[in-house]
């Protein structure tokens, strides 16, 4: 097995006992960057070609000697004898949406594509702090708005590593699919709608979304600042463990990160999960979507998603805990049509602030007068997504529209929100530790499918933006290949700050599922290596 | 000829002077400073970056809030004001919308003719200030070091019905401002800031007609001088058949002229919603307790109480409680004299006001504190010095920070009552005016002011004047 391959725990421990340097656990992933990725993605790809097609394109940004140093400085410390950190010569990447000092932070938009950011967002500075090593910037949806990094103005956009024909998923694409592939241990993701545990989902790892307020946003470039959560993406628990014990905690830049201890991860994952109860809900088993007559259509999921889930619940109840069926979510339907309207009224005004003045792409059109000036640099740098966001966004928040929208869509926020405050209640019917559920209603769609059609691609969203509305923590596990060879997730919700818990759940699924034969199987890039 | 009043709403944003801005830790004054030295990325909203409160902002608030007879919220909330501008980095402004700090409210103000005039408060609200733009030639500079400043909005009810009650409106919302020690409220370097909604209606009308927005009007005087013009051109227009547009007036101090900005014939639509980035504002009880544990007696109740309590005339009362350290003073000097307050109030009022303008100080930074005041005052009373000494001394003991007592010994300044001291001089000067004494002696006894003079000349004014008088009475009666 490759340095690269290996665990950040795992990498930790031979650190600490001198068995491996954090420099060779660097040129381990450097040299399976430069085996799998391919190209990064520019914002003139000039021609796609067939090499492109088989590759992975999960960064934008590589900072390969900027990770060399800090691995060197992991070393220098570890031969001082001084403690290098909780992730020490961990190799992990970087949603190119946070900011990192001194290096370029471009949202994926051609309209920051020429930012560099003077200070570094706090999740990042705690990971480094952490003695993380960070490998590089990696490729998101534009500003985070979509579900398979195919809108982002860097192309080529990141392929899914188990199918390189097949979408990574989003807006974490790169992320995940980095993790996946093995060139990184970790990625910092965001996950405004699912955006953490459906990539996580599709690529076959581990993804976090913890509660809002648990990890800063600090240096986080906004979408939709009352749903974005920043979170881990890892190759298994322990490690997406390990990584938010690093992260989270209040945060005097941040007034939304919560004044919540946090608790020790590690120290209770092993714990025994007797007599947890976790509920399986009826609607999380169908999508509820519009027909193009404006009519609310539901569809099952498919048999074999249904099955990982209740495999899942089979072996959470071979450990001891309890399974709770018919747990009523009924607003669950409503999630994605209230998220249209709260995240885009927030987006757009997030956007107000790339006009070409201060930073940024400015036209090249001179001798404009100011609203030229404004319209030019937004209408070139801004790609489609932003637009139909900032469109929707300024219709739905308009003096006259408001109440009928954004104010009826946090009406419907908070009936999701109560939706999981019933399921949780320690004194209600179904006191609930979790809700089990799949993460994603299909497997990694192929690539150009639904790009371009957002609404369909937000129903990728519909079992894992509740968790966002109400601010819960979520977790999206592997769970097995589907037919088509794709990795099947499964996703805990549970409520406010009971991420230990999930990540206890999580761990007692990986430990039960440990010899089944899919947990072999590697994702396609890596097995011609 | 139709009898016209006007009808004025004032709508004022103030500079509240806390050591950094009001989401970030940058200086939060930047008169004095080069541009865009006071940033950083919060306050020029980079990507990513994010606000936090910064509660000195609130408490001021509060203060202003209370002082203003406004409903405290204990839970408000901040929102987002979209709107595009070159100065504004965010692309909009954190503010106040529906649910602000402060709810209603009204400041009571005393006009010149003894009338008082109660002018409602319709909003109440804290926010952050926007930058500068200054256009040279065709380019166009930003100066981002005003973002972030914070500001209290506040906007009166069209209750306001003369440019003079205008300008008293501010003088006393200066005084207040001052008083509460929440901003310099200076309105030259834009800590208070005037804008002036303006309409005209027929005398005994309660409609209300058209407005025009006077802005950029940077004086009390200028304010009072641009209604007057607007009040003039408003009623030509009418006159003349025209009708009052809603119109953006700027204010041209050099020329004393308005000029036409822009039309401003349909509200814009600032989106407003929720500033997410920001919990909702809770004031516990704990926190509004330790805010208002010292709120002070306001200016025109204590003006009242000394009127009453110390006999004041409401001239000496005003004056003593423009500001209020200088009334602290007053009551603080009152106390350590003991005797009459009017004298002390005469003091004050002739001299060391002189002093405190003359030197551009406050009452709180005399060296000559209320303790040496009284102390000088109670050695004229005792007849120790006489009132022309007592009234140098207070130069004395500014200048030297040294007790009055101290100086008067240490420069001989006490009043000579030392009968055979002056008794000698006395000799010397009837011995020397021969003629003066004959004439006394035959009736005109009026000289002995003239005697007492002599004496007190010689003696460089030291001699106990009564004392003197005795003993000359004594010696030309013999």
């Amino acid at each position: 097995m490759e340095l690269c391959d290996r665990s950040a725990h795992e990498i930790y421990q031979l650190l600490r006992e001198k068995k491996i340097s954090a420099l060779e656990v660097w040129e381990s992933s450097q040299k399976r960057i430069e085996a799998v990725d391919g190209r990064p993605g520019v914002i003139e790809p000039g021609e796609i070609t067939g090499a492109d097609l088989n590759t992975v394109h999960a960064f934008i940004t590589p900072t390969p000697e900027r990770a060399r140093q800090q691995a060197q400085q992991v070393d220098e410390k570890l031969n001082k004898g001084e403690d290098p950190g909780l992730l020490a010569g961990v190799p992990f990447t970087t949603k190119d949406i946070f900011s990192v000092k001194n290096t370029l932070s471009t949202a994926a938009s051609k309209i920051l594509a020429n930012y560099s950011a003077p200070y570094t967002a706090t999740a990042v500075e705690r990971l480094e702090n952490q003695g993380a090593v960070m490998m590089g910037k990696v490729n998101l949806d534009e500003f985070t708005y979509g579900s398979s990094n195919e809108s982002s103005a860097f192309q080529p956009s990141t392929r899914n590593p188990w199918n390189t024909e097949r979408v990574p998923g989003g807006s974490s694409g790169g992320s995940a699919a980095s993790v996946a592939a093995g060139e990184a241990a970790l990625s910092l993701g965001t996950d405004t709608a699912g955006s953490i545990r459906q990539p996580a989902a599709f690529c076959g790892v581990v993804g976090v979304k913890p509660t809002y307020g648990r990890v800063s946003r600090y240096g986080l470039i906004a979408f939709a600042s009352s749903l974005d959560c920043p979170g881990p993406v890892a190759r298994n628990v322990t490690d997406a463990a390990i990584m938010l014990q690093s992260m989270a905690g209040p945060d005097r830049r941040d007034s939304t990160a919560a004044a919540v201890d946090v608790p020790d991860y590690l120290n209770n994952l092993q714990k025994s999960i007797k007599g947890l109860r976790i509920g399986l809900s009826p609607d999380y088993f169908r999508i509820t979507y519009m027909n193009e007559d404006g009519e609310l259509m539901q569809r099952d999921v498919s048999d074999e998603i249904r099955h990982s889930v209740y495999h899942a619940a089979d072996i959470l109840r071979d450990l001891g805990a309890e399974i709770v069926e018919d747990v009523p979510m009924p607003n669950t339907r409503y999630g994605i049509p209230a998220y249209f309207v709260i995240s885009r009224v927030e987006a757009a005004s997030n956007l107000h602030r790339y006009d070409g003045v201060k930073y940024g792409y400015r036209t090249h059109t001179s001798n404009v007068d100011l609203q030229t000036l404004y319209r030019k640099s937004r209408n070139e740098g801004f790609g489609l997504q932003p637009k139909l966001r900032i469109l929707m966004g300024m219709y739905v928040s308009a003096a006259q529209y408001s109440e009928q929208y954004y104010v009826r869509a946090l009406k419907v926020r908070s009936k999701i929100r109560s939706d999981f405050d019933t399921a949780f209640d320690p004194l209600g019917p179904y006191r609930l530790n979790a809700l089990l559920t799949p993460t994603t209603p299909s497997t990694a769609f192929p690539m150009g499918d639904v790009y371009g059609d957002s609404v369909l691609m937000q129903y990728a969203d519909q079992f894992t933006v509740p968790a966002n509305h109400a601010g819960i923590p979520g977790l999206s596990l592997p769970a097995g290949l589907a037919a088509d060879g794709l990795p099947l997730g499964v996703q805990l919700l549970g409520p406010d700050f009971s991420e230990d818990i999930l990540f206890r759940l999580g761990k007692a699924f990986e430990d039960g599922s440990t010899g089944e034969d899919w947990r072999q199987v590697k994702p396609a890039v890596l097995r011609n290596l | 000829m139709t009898d016209y009043e006007v009808v004025i709403g004032l709508e004022t944003h103030i500079q509240l002077n806390t050591t950094t801005k009001i989401f970030c830790s940058c200086k939060a004054d930047s008169w004095d400073d080069e541009p865009n030295t006071n940033i950083c990325p919060v306050c020029t909203g980079l990507p990513g970056v994010l606000p936090v409160l910064n509660k000195a902002v609130v408490e001021k608030g509060v203060l202003l809030a209370k002082a203003m007879h406004s409903e405290i919220r204990t839970l408000s909330f901040f929102d987002r004001k979209n709107y595009f501008y070159p100065d504004l980095p965010k692309g909009y402004q954190i503010s106040q919308y529906d649910l602000s700090l402060g709810k209603g409210g009204y400041l009571d103000i005393p006009m010149p003719d003894g009338s008082q005039r109660r002018v409602r408060i319709e909003k109440l609200h804290l926010e952050e200030d926007a930058g500068k733009t200054k256009n040279v030639g065709n380019r166009r500079f930003i100066d981002f070091n005003r973002c972030g400043v914070p500001l209290i909005e506040m906007v009166t009810a069209p209750d306001i019905r003369s440019a003079d009650e205008a300008a008293q409106y501010l003088l006393r919302l200066r005084q207040l401002l001052r008083w509460l020690g929440i901003s310099e409220a200076d309105m030259e370097k834009g800590h208070l800031r005037c804008d002036g909604n303006v309409s005209i209606r027929p005398k005994g009308s309660t409609e209300l007609f058209t407005k025009t927005e006077i802005k950029n009007v940077n004086s009390i005087d200028n304010v009072r001088n641009a209604i007057e013009h607007e009040f003039a051109r408003q009623v030509r227009e009418v006159e003349a058949g025209n009708k009052v547009r809603a119109w953006t007036l700027d204010w041209d101090e050099n020329k004393n002229e308005l000029k036409k900005m822009r039309s401003k014939e349909t509200e814009a639509d600032y989106r407003y919603f929720r500033e997410p980035d920001l919990l909702p504002v809770r004031l516990d009880e704990a926190w509004l307790e330790s805010i208002l544990k010292d709120f002070p007696e306001l200016p025109l109740a204590r003006r009242q109480r000394f009127m009453e309590e110390y006999q004041l005339p409401l001239y000496d009362a005003d004056i003593l409680t423009t500001e209020r350290g200088l009334s602290d003073y007053f009551e603080s000097a009152v106390k350590a004299y003991g005797g009459d307050p009017k004298r002390v109030s005469n003091y004050l009022l002739n001299d060391v006001m002189r002093m405190l303008n003359d030197e551009g100080k406050t009452a709180q930074q005399l060296k000559l504190t209320p303790q040496f005041m009284a102390d000088i005052l109670k050695m004229v009373d005792a007849g120790k010095i006489n009132t022309s000494t007592g009234k140098n001394l207070l130069k004395k003991v500014e200048e030297s920070g040294l007790a009055p007592e101290k100086i008067v010994e240490s420069e001989g300044l006490g009043l000579v009552s030392d009968d055979s001291a002056i008794r000698d001089v006395v000799k010397k000067i009837l011995e020397n005016n021969p003629s003066e004494v004959s004439a006394y002696k035959e009736g005109k006894t009026t000289l002995i002011g003239w005697f007492t003079g002599q004496v007190m000349r010689e003696m460089r004014g030291k001699a106990d004047p009564k004392l003197a008088q005795q003993i000359l009475k004594d010696l030309l009666d013999q």
